[in-house]
């Protein structure tokens, strides 16, 4: 009987203990996510990169096409490479600069008919369109997964674990200021 | 939380997907129990048929779950497409899965000029969406997005699954009441009363077993209909979730209403698939008990409650529901 008082403390550090583990590996389950959410960002914004000089060679060739756009697009394309390695929140904001500068050149693109009709150009807008979107919903899922990561590690009792642990806050991928949310509005007469 | 909602509504689809099922093998195993008392004049018998109308079913059942999104594809002819035939029909169910976040399902085209669509599978890792050539003609790409997005919310939660089991639980409690009653018309009747010592009670089940073969297959058809509609609701709410744009599936919804054409591959067996009702009369697009689609115009009316846009006047409904 002497043992009882011993055997309740070590009983209640076991189940700390346990505790602690699972709270672990639920916060580095959550880190993982976001991990994989950013990854499939990445690959799309990859691609588009890869895309944008196929774009500028096919117009530039065009007599009197605005020679402004296109270095607008190359400069923000190269601004939007090297934002890369300065994380999310940066590389959000290079990328959404570059975003308003194809959408210029698109506007462009409309006032000359043989640009219109040439096959090529009308396979590289659709793959950038494609490409755009597919990198807001990706983004709309990795701020999902970060929310949910920067919550958990703020809540009690994560909140004692995760300091000293070194789960910090990770960033946003932001979106558009305002372009979010605005519909696009369609001219086109159907 | 947006991703939360999704998955508590996918989830609650699936519990109540699974209540469905098991409320439709009751009255499978009822409908059997009766039948085999009816004809074997003693409750063993009841037991065997209900024995033997769980097997059939869950053959049938378990056959469907595995192959049946491959029978449908078939039967409405669909053939595979690649990103060299259809890129930007690729390109949009890539970024509609990515929306949904459900793994990039296989895509198939049937070859009708008639604008529709449809999704099956057992689950979102075994998922194909259907689209016919029309719909591909006729529909800018924002429209195509609203419409995928339509499609893969149907993936997304589930309603795949639900739409090929209780599909085949409705046909089985079907052919099995059918059976029952053609057994009566050729005789079966006049042995159970020729029997000495039923008498009255034999006589009470005799007309339960009836009564059965005649309700459980409208019981069973009307719980599919009530969820069918429910889930088009569901579905249009999710594809703008999806899209965050319901413009695309409004005007999509608005075109698809006009045009006259006829979906030849779907019959009523496939009807409650397909992102509008392929079967155009105007009884059938109306929204009633017996159809499998809310009306195109409530449908309509819905998405313009989400952008707080006016409800559509009595002569816009009339001209899309083709009334002139």
């Amino acid at each position: 009987m002497d043992n009882l008082p011993l055997i309740i403390i070590a009983v209640i550090v076991v189940l700390l203990v346990v505790a602690a583990i699972g709270i672990y590996n639920g916060l580095v389950q959550r880190r993982l996510r976001i991990d994989e959410a950013f990854a499939q960002i990445e690959v799309q914004l990859k691609r588009r990169h890869d895309l944008i000089p196929n774009l500028v060679n096919a117009v530039k060739g065009y007599m009197g096409f605005e020679q402004k756009v296109l270095t607008d697009v190359t400069n923000a394309r190269a601004a939007a490479v090297a934002a890369g390695a300065q994380g999310p929140a940066q590389q959000a904001a290079a990328e959404n600069a570059l975003t308003s500068t194809l959408r210029s050149l698109f506007a462009v693109v409309e006032n000359y008919p043989e640009l219109k009709a040439n096959q090529n150009v009308l396979e590289l807008q659709e793959q950038l369109t494609t490409t755009e979107n597919q990198i807001s919903f990706s983004r709309q899922h990795y701020n999902a997964t970060v929310l949910d990561y920067n919550t958990a590690i703020q809540v009690f009792p994560n909140v004692l674990l995760a300091g000293p642990l070194g789960f910090t806050r990770r960033e946003f991928f932001d979106a558009e200021p305002e372009a979010a949310n605005v519909p696009t509005v369609d001219l086109s007469i159907s | 939380m947006a991703a939360t909602t999704f998955f508590a509504q996918a989830s609650a689809n699936r519990r109540n997907s699974f209540l469905l099922a098991a409320f439709v093998v009751a009255v499978l195993c009822l409908l059997g129990f009766f039948v085999g008392y009816a004809i074997a004049g003693d409750p063993a018998g009841g037991v065997a048929a209900t024995g033997a109308a769980l097997l059939l079913g869950s053959v049938i059942a378990v056959g469907t779950y595995f192959q049946g999104d491959k029978l449908v594809l078939a039967a409405s002819g669909a053939r595979p497409v690649d990103a060299q035939a259809a890129p930007q029909l690729m390109n949009v169910v890539q970024e509609m899965a990515i929306a949904a976040n459900v793994p990039m399902p296989a895509v198939y085209v049937i070859d009708d000029s008639a604008p529709n669509a449809f999704a099956t599978g057992r689950d979102p890792k075994h998922a194909s969406v259907a689209i016919t050539t029309g719909l591909l003609e006729k529909l800018d790409r924002e429209e195509l997005q609203g419409v995928i997005g339509h499609e893969l919310s149907h993936v997304r939660n589930f309603d795949i699954r639900f739409a090929l089991i209780v599909g085949v639980m409705v046909g089985a409690i079907a052919i099995l009441a059918d059976f029952f009653l053609r057994f009566t018309f050729w005789g079966g009747g006049r042995r159970g009363r020729d029997r000495d010592g039923g008498g009255g009670a034999q006589l009470i089940i005799f007309f339960i077993a009836i009564a059965l073969a005649i309700l459980a297959p409208i019981i069973a058809r009307f719980i599919q209909l009530a969820v069918s509609r429910q889930r088009e609701y569901l579905a249009d709410a999710s594809a703008v979730e999806l899209t965050r744009n319901p413009y695309g599936l409004e005007r999509a919804l608005a075109k698809i209403s006009a045009d006259t054409e006829v979906l030849e591959v779907a019959n009523r067996g496939t009807q409650h698939m397909y992102f509008t009702n392929p079967i155009k009369k105007f009884e059938e697009r109306s929204s009633n008990l017996f159809s499998t689609h809310p009306a195109i115009v409530d449908r309509i009316n819905r998405l313009r409650e989400l952008t707080g846009e006016a409800p559509l006047s009595a002569p816009e409904a009339a001209t899309l529901a083709g009334l002139e």
